[in-house]
């Protein structure tokens, strides 16, 4: 009996299914995905765990949120979208081993990562190799310096942060004498160096250049030497948790002197661990932290509130700049084979030719001998006041 | 008095100097800044010794090394954070569920991973922790996320002046805890019966087990106050080092150098190993550039070990045939 009823319910069923798809399909036109057409594959390599991790989760859920945004439209020229994500847990051997599975086995025509600047350097072998287009999320400036033909890269690099910090320094400040304090890993040597290198040329005296461990939980000791100095104020160059310790132990010590942070800096996670000793704090960050820091009816200003709006939608909580330049590196991708086509030499010569993109971290302009996309017009000083950021003018 | 112990007392005399020294060449010096200097050290290393006991605790009983010892820590200011920051209970509450909970934890993991290996090797044991501490991480990052999270200080955030040197009241709270700590477990390893038993137990399982002392239990409570001493730990140090999900690993490892250097097995000898530590690499940290402080820790351990591979206050192994 169970197999009679079967016989027949089966093909039934199925024809449903069918007439509902042809249906739904015919219903909206162009505007459809259409299915039998090839899905493109585009690869990331993330860094969805180990001490990346913060930067590599938001820049995972930007992707997911613009696969399914293209997707639920016409998606690429009518072509489903799809982002294959790889963890490549913190580790730069692990970033190697993913790009090249992606695009040895998975067969993707261009690739997104990762979201440190070391993982990153170990990726562009690969991507140089096999000339896939590669474009990064992290802010080391090795990565762009010398230009390399495949890698393009998303956020505002250390440079421009640095510069940024020296102009609010000579500008805003009117010091002449300041002090470093660095976390000892990659970002705060290479932040603190570049530091120490330009201030000179802007007139700025470095009277001490201090580092500190990453795991580090207490700074005094450094904070004591720079308070016998004659410094006007204080750069540190890292990320969380180090920043808000020395924000605490400067508190405790009665240091007056301002504190300028990094980029590394730029989330909220900072003035939750920091507290009452993160107001007066003042660091480079992008617009897009500050929506009203862009003028109102332009086209990126409409494009950041769209994105802060789904963003916190469908994570129940607001983006910050990683989620920016993840949503940005897949942008620039899916506009270029939109435009160009899907052909690795076709992807590389249209994001090479990007000009005036609108993303979420700024207006994108790469060219042969420019593979920044930004510059540091596209980053405005925060300063952190009563537990909330305000932009200094 | 034997030859191995007035031995040991000139040379836990001679480092007792030698760090005097550092210390007053410090004050006399520095001033203030030194002083400075020494009360963070102080603060840093009773974060260190608290970790260390806890690796004494468990070495001193069954002769395992917890590698998972820092991971009880961290255990201990996420739930602070849970508890407190998140579930709004009152501190004093919060403080007294996490280390029940985290005792209640050590147990847990010692009856599902280390029990059954009780015929096991010493040393597959010790890879086993290793692996639990992994475990315990991984499920705390799926459980807490990757960012570092706050919790409030017991008594506020006001430093205190002494002497022209500042400390925060939590450090305060870090020194009594450490104090209670130290005299409860030399109490409880010196003093009780079980405590007694436990120690003979790793040393002779069998004549340990005639007067009631299992190894199967001493391993238990072993486990038990370990977690319970690194979880007073990391709900009493959060609201300085900020707890997040990864901490366990640096705990772990300033920890394990603290109690070697104090010499494995004795609460008090964590103590010193873990305060000379702090003192030093803050001393350090303070003269020399800063990068410098890790190195000059380690290589102090280093010179200590090859001089005294039993630490300063560990009792020279007695090789019986």
């Amino acid at each position: 009996m169970a197999q009679k009823i079967l016989r027949w319910k089966l093909p039934i069923a199925l024809f449903c299914v069918l007439v509902a798809a042809t249906l739904g399909s015919m219903g909206c036109g162009t505007q459809k995905v259409d299915t039998s057409k090839s899905v493109y594959k585009i690869g990331a390599v993330l860094s969805l765990s180990g001490p990346a991790a913060p930067l590599g989760q938001p820049e995972q859920n930007s992707l997911k949120m613009l696969e399914s945004q293209l997707n639920a439209g016409a998606g690429v020229n009518g072509h489903k979208v799809q982002f294959i994500i790889e963890d490549d847990q913190s580790d730069p051997a692990k970033a190697t081993a993913a790009i090249t599975l992606l695009i040895n086995q998975e067969g993707v025509s261009a690739m997104i990562g990762s979201s440190s600047t070391g993982a990153t350097l170990a990726m562009v072998p690969v991507a140089q190799s096999t000339q896939t287009t590669l474009v990064c999320c992290a802010a080391g400036t090795a990565i762009t310096k010398p230009v390399n033909k495949y890698i393009f890269r998303t956020p505002p690099t250390d440079s421009m942060a640095i510069d940024k910090v020296l102009g609010y320094l000579t500008g805003t400040l009117k010091a002449t004498k300041i002090a470093i304090l660095h976390d000892a890993n990659a970002y705060g040597v290479g932040g603190a160096t570049e530091l120490a290198a330009k201030a000179p040329t802007k007139g700025i005296t470095v009277t001490a250049n201090e580092s500190y461990g990453t795991t580090d939980t207490d700074m005094t000791p450094q904070l004591t030497k720079i308070q016998a100095t004659p410094a006007q104020a204080l750069v540190v160059w890292g990320t969380n948790p180090g920043p808000a310790t020395i924000a605490k132990n400067m508190q405790q010590l009665a240091m007056k002197i301002p504190f300028i942070g990094s980029n590394g800096i730029a989330n909220k996670t900072f003035i939750t661990l920091a507290g009452s000793a993160a107001n007066g704090v003042a660091f480079p960050g992008g617009n897009m932290l500050i929506p009203s820091s862009i003028t109102a009816g332009t086209p990126w200003r409409n494009a950041v509130d769209k994105f802060t709006t789904d963003y916190t939608t469908a994570y129940g909580k607001a983006p910050d700049t990683f989620a920016a330049h993840g949503w940005d590196a897949g942008t620039i991708l899916t506009t270029a084979m939109k435009t160009a086509g899907t052909s690795k030499a076709q992807i590389q010569t249209a994001v090479q030719a990007t000009k005036g993109l609108v993303g979420i971290d700024g207006i994108y302009n790469y060219s042969a001998t420019n593979h920044d996309g930004l510059t540091s017009a596209d980053l405005i000083m925060i300063k952190i006041v009563n537990g909330a950021w305000t932009q200094i003018k | 008095m034997r030859m191995g112990d007035r031995n040991q007392v000139r040379l836990l005399w001679g480092a007792a100097a030698l760090v005097a020294v550092v210390v007053v060449f410090t004050l006399i010096y520095k001033g203030s800044t030194g002083l400075q200097w020494i009360l963070s050290g102080l603060t840093v290393g009773s974060i260190y010794a608290l970790v260390a006991m806890g690796f004494s605790v468990i070495y001193s009983s069954t002769r395992v090394i917890n590698f998972a010892q820092g991971e009880f820590t961290m255990l201990g200011g996420m739930m602070m954070f849970t508890l407190c920051t998140r579930g709004g209970l009152p501190l004093w509450l919060g403080f007294l569920l996490t280390v029940g909970i985290v005792t209640l934890l050590g147990a847990g993991f010692e009856r599902a991973a280390i029990h059954p290996l009780k015929d096991q090797s010493v040393i597959t044991v010790i890879i086993v922790t290793i692996g639990l501490a992994i475990f315990i991480r991984a499920l705390a990052k799926w459980i807490w996320g990757t960012d570092p999270v706050k919790v409030a200080s017991f008594t506020g955030d006001k430093p205190l002046r002494f002497f022209g040197a500042s400390i925060v009241p939590q450090s305060l709270w870090v020194f009594g805890l450490t104090l209670i700590a130290v005299v409860l477990v030399f109490a409880f390893f010196n003093r009780t019966l079980l405590g007694k038993g436990m120690r003979a137990a790793a040393d002779n399982p069998d004549a340990a087990s005639l007067v009631g002392v299992s190894a199967s239990t001493s391993s238990l409570v072993a486990w038990s106050i370990a977690a319970a001493v690194g979880a007073a730990a990391g709900a009493v140090i959060a609201p300085i080092n900020f707890a997040a999900y990864d901490a366990g690993a640096m705990l772990g490892l300033k920890g394990f150098s603290a109690a070697v250097l104090g010499g494995l097995g004795s609460a008090p000898g964590a103590v010193v190993g873990g305060l000379m530590l702090g003192v030093l690499e803050m001393i350090t940290a303070g003269f020399a550039p800063s990068g410098y402080k890790d190195a000059v820790a380690f290589l102090i351990l280093i010179l200590v070990l090859l001089i005294r591979p039993q630490g300063l206050l560990g009792k020279p192994a007695d090789v019986k045939v």
